[in-house]
Parts: structure tokens; C-alpha cells; sequence
């Protein structure tokens, strides 16, 4: 249960990242540590050279802008949780901030960590699909930015090339007092998700549905977008029996059968949990909507 | 041939330097270099609680740092906990008081996740304590008593804070 043996470097500067992911072969980054500690104690991982991220304090930053919200990958997930804009502007984070993990590990354990460890149960990740996030991307070619929807090309693995790294992510923001909800399901607090469901809802002054967002997380390799939900939502008002029988249309989704619950267990955890989820969200517009 | 790095930590507010091997953690650097052994090792991939201190002041898992990181920063163990050797950090002491602890394991990381909670949150309901301890894993107790010692030590030093 020790790490093995590597060469440690802890540049200041992306530039500088840039350049070691360059000129080293098998590096690692180190983001929070939360995950890769723990592989490297058990030697899942044996790079050559860890490259320490926690050093380039340029990568560690929310700033708030006019349509959006902005965060360095290396923003410590305990930042999001204290952050007053977080709070305000990005609701649904805040309530999914406080399922991640426990405060040791948020104190540690970054945006960008989790965005590419891409832990198919992960909040942050079902956070980023939710609210349509764009990730921008530093490499020996310049920077390039891609949507969220297209960064898990597979299993646990982001897309971006060996010299490439996560700088930053851009949170698009909703209208505000939009509806929301982050609700899971785990076995203990802190634990991650076997099912989590995040829901985001727009209203007109009628209480008709304009807008919708409806993620799933746990369900397979990455968070699944129910866009046949969100579709079918527009233009009903959300009450509780016509989403039941929107909602059961999730149990055609495909869905992982291991350890933690088999297939059709985590497909009727979507159906409920989604169910909740935007139900919870539609009482929280009535609630912020001018009367 | 292992590669090493010279750092400074402040430990418990003593300025400790050494040469370490970059692959060492921060727990093992502070076990085996600086024999401070309160700081205990459960499960060394981060889910036990254990080896909790304090970094710059916020609760992080030792075992998932390497001593490097810890350069230039400060690091509080339990043993930094009470002002002399004689006498109990009022935390400490009401986990004696109301046998918050059996077989002791587990405390050192159960103390310093709640110096943090308690410094962050004078007043906590059950509640709050119940979800800032449910990343430290308590085999013997069910947790009753350090639930109990917790409110308790808020209390003590809430009232000590007001004297």
C-alpha cells in the first residue's frame, strides 16, 4: 500500500504543464489526489513521472460573467461548496457539492480531478452533463474547447491526448430562478451515487414547462441525457402523475449490472429518482416565481 | 534509485526539515520521520479517516498526500492538539468524559475532523455531526458516544470561548 517509484515534478505554469506532458512518456497528472492516491497506493497506476498540478495556481478560480460561470480545473471542490456565486447562479451544484465524498476530500479533491477521472457515478460529472458545460483544453497544439456532451469517449477516459490537459470549465447559466434538483441514491453518505438524477426546469408566469434538463448518472459508462424526457415535458405543466408516466419511459435505458445492483434495479432507481428530481425542481420554481 | 526532495513543513508549530523520497505519503512522513505517531494508518487509500490532519488548517487525508506536497505548509496532528503534555484538548477530553473511543483507532482522525467542524460551526445539531464524521469509520462505538462527546465539547467550548 505504498506508491511506486516515480519522478516527481511540480511545475508552475500550464505552459510549463504543457511542456513536461511533451517531453515525458508515461506521466501522470495530480489533480486533488483523491482518486489517484489511492491507485497508486495500490499500484492500479505505475507512471514513470507524476506531474503535481497543485502548484499552478492560474488553474484554480471561479468568475462569474454574464451567461455563465467559469472554473479553473483545479478549483477545489470545497471552493464550489463555499462559493457565494456557486450558490446563487449555479444551484444545482451547490446541491450536488455536498454529496461528493466528505469534507476531507473536498478539501482536496478538484473540478477538474473528477471532470477527468469521469467516474461514471460521479456528481460533479452528472453536474457538468446537466447544465451543457464546455471544457477547455490546453496542449502543444494551442487550446481548443469542446461541449461536455463529447468529452467521456469511454469507460472512465476523457477525451484528451496524452499531452493534453483540462484547464477549465464553463458552467452556461440558466434563467434565474429556474427549478432544480440533485437527488441520489447510495448506500452511505458520501458514497458515490449507484443512481443519481439531476433536473433543471424553466417555467412560463402559466407554470408551463419551457425548458428542461434531465441527466442520470450511474446508469452506464457516462451520464445518460434523457432527451426524450426533457422533449416530452415542453409545454405540460409537471404535475406528479403525468411524470410517473413520462418518467417510465426511462426503463428502456440501457443500464450496468455489477456489484453494487444489477441492471434492473438501477432502472427503477432512474424512473423514481427522476420522478423526485423534477418534481422537486417545479416546487422550487413555484416558490422563486413572481406572483 | 529513489528520488528525494528537501522540504520544510511547520508541524504542530515546529519548523521540521527533511529529505524525503518524493514517492513517501504525508502519513508515512509524519510516522516514520518525525515519529508522530498518532496519526494512524486504517485502510491507506482514503476511505477509513484515520490518518485525518490538518493542512493550512482544513481536515485532509494524510495517506493521500505525498510529503512533497506538504512543502511550505502547515501541518497539525493530533499531538498538537493540548497545550502541554499534562492536560486534555477540551475535545479530548470530553471523548474521555462520555467513552467517545474503545480501542482508540480510529480517534486521532474522528478528533481532527471535528477541531475543523467545531471551528467552523460552533453550535452543530446532531445532525451536522452525524454527516462531518460519516468519512471516519468507527468499528467498535456505533458512534453514539462520539456524537455525544461532540455536542459536548461544543458546549465546553463554546463556553470556554465566552469566558
Amino acid at each position: 500500500m505504498k506508491p511506486p517509484l516515480f519522478s516527481y515534478h511540480d511545475p508552475r505554469t500550464t505552459a510549463d504543464v504543457v511542456a513536461l506532458l511533451g517531453r515525458l512518456e508515461n506521466a501522470k497528472l495530480l489533480a486533488g489526489g483523491q482518486s489517484l492516491m489511492p491507485m497508486l497506493n495500490m499500484r492500479y497506476v505505475l507512471p514513470d513521472h507524476l506531474i503535481d498540478l497543485n502548484r499552478v495556481d492560474a488553474l484554480r478560480y471561479i468568475r462569474g460573467t454574464d451567461g455563465a460561470i467559469e472554473m479553473g480545473a483545479m478549483t477545489a471542490q470545497r471552493d464550489i461548496e463555499f462559493s457565494d456565486v456557486v450558490r446563487k447562479r449555479r444551484p444545482l451544484m451547490h446541491e450536488a457539492i455536498a454529496q461528493v465524498g466528505h469534507r476531507q476530500t473536498r478539501n482536496r479533491g478538484t473540478l477538474g480531478g473528477s471532470l477527468c477521472h469521469l467516474d461514471p457515478a460521479a456528481e460533479l460529472v452528472a453536474v457538468a452533463a446537466a447544465l451543457d458545460a464546455k471544457v477547455s483544453i490546453a496542449g502543444k497544439n494551442g487550446a481548443r474547447t469542446i461541449d461536455f456532451a463529447a468529452f467521456p469517449i469511454a469507460y472512465m477516459t476523457p477525451a484528451l491526448e496524452p499531452d493534453e490537459l483540462l484547464t477549465g470549465v464553463t458552467f452556461p447559466c440558466w434563467r434565474p430562478g429556474h427549478g432544480f434538483a440533485f437527488v441520489e441514491f447510495s448506500r452511505r453518505h458520501g458514497d458515490f451515487a449507484i443512481v443519481s438524477a439531476a433536473a433543471l426546469i424553466e417555467e412560463d408566469p402559466d407554470g408551463n414547462l419551457t425548458r428542461a434538463s434531465l441527466t442520470l448518472g450511474g446508469m452506464g459508462p457516462a451520464p445518460v441525457r434523457a432527451h426524450g424526457v426533457e422533449r416530452a415535458l415542453i409545454g405540460d405543466k409537471p404535475e406528479e402523475k403525468h411524470l410517473r408516466e413520462i418518467c417510465e419511459s426511462l426503463r428502456a435505458l440501457e443500464a450496468v449490472d455489477d456489484i453494487h445492483a444489477p441492471a434492473s434495479y438501477r432502472r427503477q432507481l432512474a424512473t423514481v429518482l427522476s420522478r423526485r428530481a423534477l418534481l422537486k425542481a417545479h416546487e422550487r420554481v413555484a416558490v422563486t416565481r413572481p406572483s | 534509485m529513489s528520488e528525494t526532495r528537501k522540504i520544510a513543513v511547520m508541524v504542530n508549530g515546529k519548523r521540521r526539515e527533511a529529505t524525503v523520497p518524493v514517492r513517501v505519503t504525508l502519513a508515512d512522513f509524519l510516522r516514520h520521520e518525525l515519529r508522530l505517531t498518532g496519526t494512524h494508518l486504517g485502510c491507506e487509500h482514503g476511505v477509513c479517516g484515520a490518518c485525518t490532519i490538518l493542512l493550512d488548517g482544513q481536515s485532509a487525508r494524510s495517506c493521500l498526500m505525498l510529503a512533497v506536497q506538504a512543502d511550505g505548509c502547515e501541518v497539525t496532528t493530533v499531538e498538537g492538539l493540548a497545550s502541554d503534555p499534562k492536560t486534555l484538548h477540551p475535545l479530548q477530553q470530553a471523548f474521555h468524559d462520555h467513552h467517545g473511543l474503545q480501542c482508540g483507532f480510529c480517534t486521532p482522525g474522528i478528533l481532527m475532523t471535528l477541531i475543523e467542524l467545531l471551528r467552523d460551526n460552533p453550535n452543530p445539531t446532531e445532525d451536522d455531526i452525524r454527516v462531518g464524521i460519516s468519512g471516519n469509520l468507527c468499528r467498535c462505538t456505533g458512534y453514539q458516544n462520539i456524537v455525544v462527546a461532540a455536542l459536548d465539547a461544543a458546549k465546553r467550548l463554546r463556553t470556554a470561548g465566552s469566558a
